[in-house]
């Protein structure tokens, strides 16, 4: 049951990413799904397997390396942004087939 | 805490000791000798490689999160050769004048994703090999991204961390069923839980862990991101990242596959990888075709590589990974051997189309006789390394019997035919084609021939030094615990 909202927020996630226009805004729907992970593994390990802690290690690192992924695409987009003055993915078409 | 388990793991000390050499050279050093950087990078790395090149102790650390066995320790010796053919060519490229100023960082972070790659494929535990595959493709988002006056570059590295997350979150989400379904992390535990299961999440899980582990391997259907990164990046981040991440990613995928999943394997992924291999190579093939940037043309060649090397792992047995760790290594030389042309073409002249190579040969010999013996081997042709590859991980797959898998081996056959074509055309481009403008002579640094005049070696002669094959070989069958759950 407590599944549900992980998985909804995996979807929208996914959703997002496919959807959305300003890279900011594709930035967010992968912290929601990377989070809909995190909850996932904190719901498998409250009530599937409750006498251990290896879920919960688990998402604590998980969170930490979401930091790390955010700080970096934030730091592209920046890059970006100062040479094109837009955030819009679509701007992005030089290099394609 | 017992800190002797740290001597299980000397590659990585010793890697983290070239780091922090690295680093400690770049902060403290005066100006004027920071030109020597790069030399003295090299020089370290060199006698790091030759070093790790010691047989070290099998055994596990920390609770069985690290292994050490023979298996990956010649693997992690031979992403060391690989990287130190790529420091070597990118020597000259970090003394140029938009780089120099960054120089030290660009050393680093190569170092630091090798450790991430390190931990990837010495990792029993899946948050040690989250771990090492996050330190392994971050860096080299910042790296893609590292010609700052090149807009191509910013885009490369934007487009390579957006489907890097994407597919790192998938790969979790796969985790997390796994982690549901067993109640454990660890690789062994897990296929001890996993005999004789066979529900939906199961499948799911799986389809999830190849679908992130096949994004860094750049496997088709998850493979648009290849191209524009490869095009966009500079050279010497791009055949870092075309061999030395999608070598370690391979291995990695092995273990996971044989080890974590091998309980299921005729009942889930092997199907799964097989549709997965079949349209790998012949998407990368087709696509390849029609490419007239060398730097995409090779994108596209490597998918269709990555199609092979896999070809190893489906078969699941020690022949498979003895061809696949073979393959890697001559994939490593063949492929930096075509870089190194690509890269001291382009930074004398900016030229990187197939046009543009008409009439090389005329004017530069040396550079198109190399270049040619990478397409040659590449493309599979008999007396170099790229033919005994092929040959030996066709021979692993089939080894494995079903006649599926013969009908699979017979598709890569056919790729390999049409691959012929394109390679060739690179090679018709600068030996057949005449052209009045063609680029002119000139020298390359010594450092970049020392690198390709490595590769050219290791193209001759890996596929006629039998030891070679032998000595992988009596290391996979010394690791047949790995195959122990496959059923």
């Amino acid at each position: 049951m407590y599944l549900v909202p992980s998985l909804v927020m995996f979807g929208c996630g996914v959703f997002g990413f496919i959807t959305r226009k300003n890279m900011i805004a594709i930035l967010i729907s992968l912290e929601l799904m990377l989070n809909s992970v995190d909850i996932n593994f904190v719901v498998f390990n409250r009530f599937l397997y409750p006498e251990q802690t290896e879920g919960m290690f688990f998402t604590l690192f998980a969170i930490a390396i979401a930091a790390a992924e955010t700080a970096v695409a934030i730091a592209l987009i920046i890059n970006v942004y100062r040479v094109v003055k837009n955030v819009d993915i679509n701007q992005l078409t030089k290099l394609k087939f | 805490m017992d800190y002797s388990q740290f001597l299980l793991m000397p590659q990585e000390m010793g890697l983290l000791l070239v780091f922090l050499l690295v680093f400690l050279y770049d902060t403290f050093l005066p100006q004027k000798m920071q030109k020597a950087l790069p030399v003295f990078t090299a020089t370290v790395f060199a006698i790091y490689t030759a070093l790790s090149f010691i047989p070290v102790a099998a055994g596990e650390a920390f609770g069985g999160m690290f292994v050490q066995d023979p298996s990956t320790w010649v693997m992690k010796g031979i992403l060391n050769i690989g990287t130190l053919l790529v420091l070597l060519q990118a020597i000259e490229w970090t003394n140029s004048d938009f780089v120099s100023v960054r120089r030290g960082e660009f050393y680093e972070l190569i170092l630091l994703t090798l450790f991430g790659m390190f931990l990837m494929i010495s990792g029993r535990h899946f948050l040690l090999f989250v771990i090492g595959l996050e330190t392994a493709s971050l860096p080299l988002a910042a790296l893609a991204a590292f010609e700052k006056n090149h807009y191509e570059s910013h885009e490369a590295a934007a487009k390579y961390v957006f489907t890097a997350v994407f597919s790192s979150a998938v790969l979790l989400l796969g985790i997390s069923f796994v982690y549901g379904l067993t109640g454990t992390l660890y690789f062994g535990d897990i296929a001890y839980y996993l005999v004789g299961e066979k529900s939906a999440l199961l499948i799911a899980a799986v389809a999830f862990v190849i679908a992130g582990v096949g994004f860094k391997l750049s496997l088709v259907p998850f493979h648009l991101w290849t191209a524009d990164v490869y095009r966009g990046a500079p050279t010497a981040v791009t055949s870092y990242l075309s061999v030395i991440s999608k070598g370690a990613a391979a291995f990695a995928f092995l273990v996971i596959l044989v080890q974590v999943f091998g309980a299921v394997y005729t009942s889930v992924w092997e199907w799964m990888l097989y549709v997965v291999i079949a349209i790998t190579i012949t998407v990368g093939n087709l696509f390849a075709i029609r490419q007239r940037n060398l730097k995409r043309f090779l994108a596209f060649s490597s998918i269709s590589q990555a199609g092979y090397i896999m070809l190893g792992i489906i078969g699941a047995n020690t022949m498979g990974m003895t061809a696949m760790m073979f393959y890697v290594l001559v994939y490593i030389f063949s492929n930096l051997a075509a870089f190194g042309v690509i890269a001291a073409i382009e930074r004398k002249t900016g030229k990187v189309t197939t046009d543009d190579y008409n009439g090389l040969f005329k004017t530069n010999p040396w550079l198109s006789f190399t270049m040619m013996l990478a397409m040659f081997s590449l493309g599979g042709i008999p007396p170099f390394a790229g033919f005994f590859s092929k040959f030996f991980i066709f021979v692993g797959a089939a080894h494995q019997g079903s006649v599926a898998i013969y009908v699979l081996v017979f598709i890569a056959l056919i790729n390999t035919i049409i691959s012929l074509y394109y390679y060739l055309l690179v090679v018709k481009a600068m030996f057949i084609r005449q052209d009045e403008c063609a680029i002119p002579a000139f020298k390359s640094a010594w450092s970049e021939r020392v690198g390709m005049a490595l590769c050219v070696l290791g193209i001759m002669f890996i596929g006629l030094l039998s030891c070679i094959y032998t000595g992988l070989s009596q290391i996979s069958e010394g690791v047949q615990t790995l195959f122990a759950t496959l059923s």
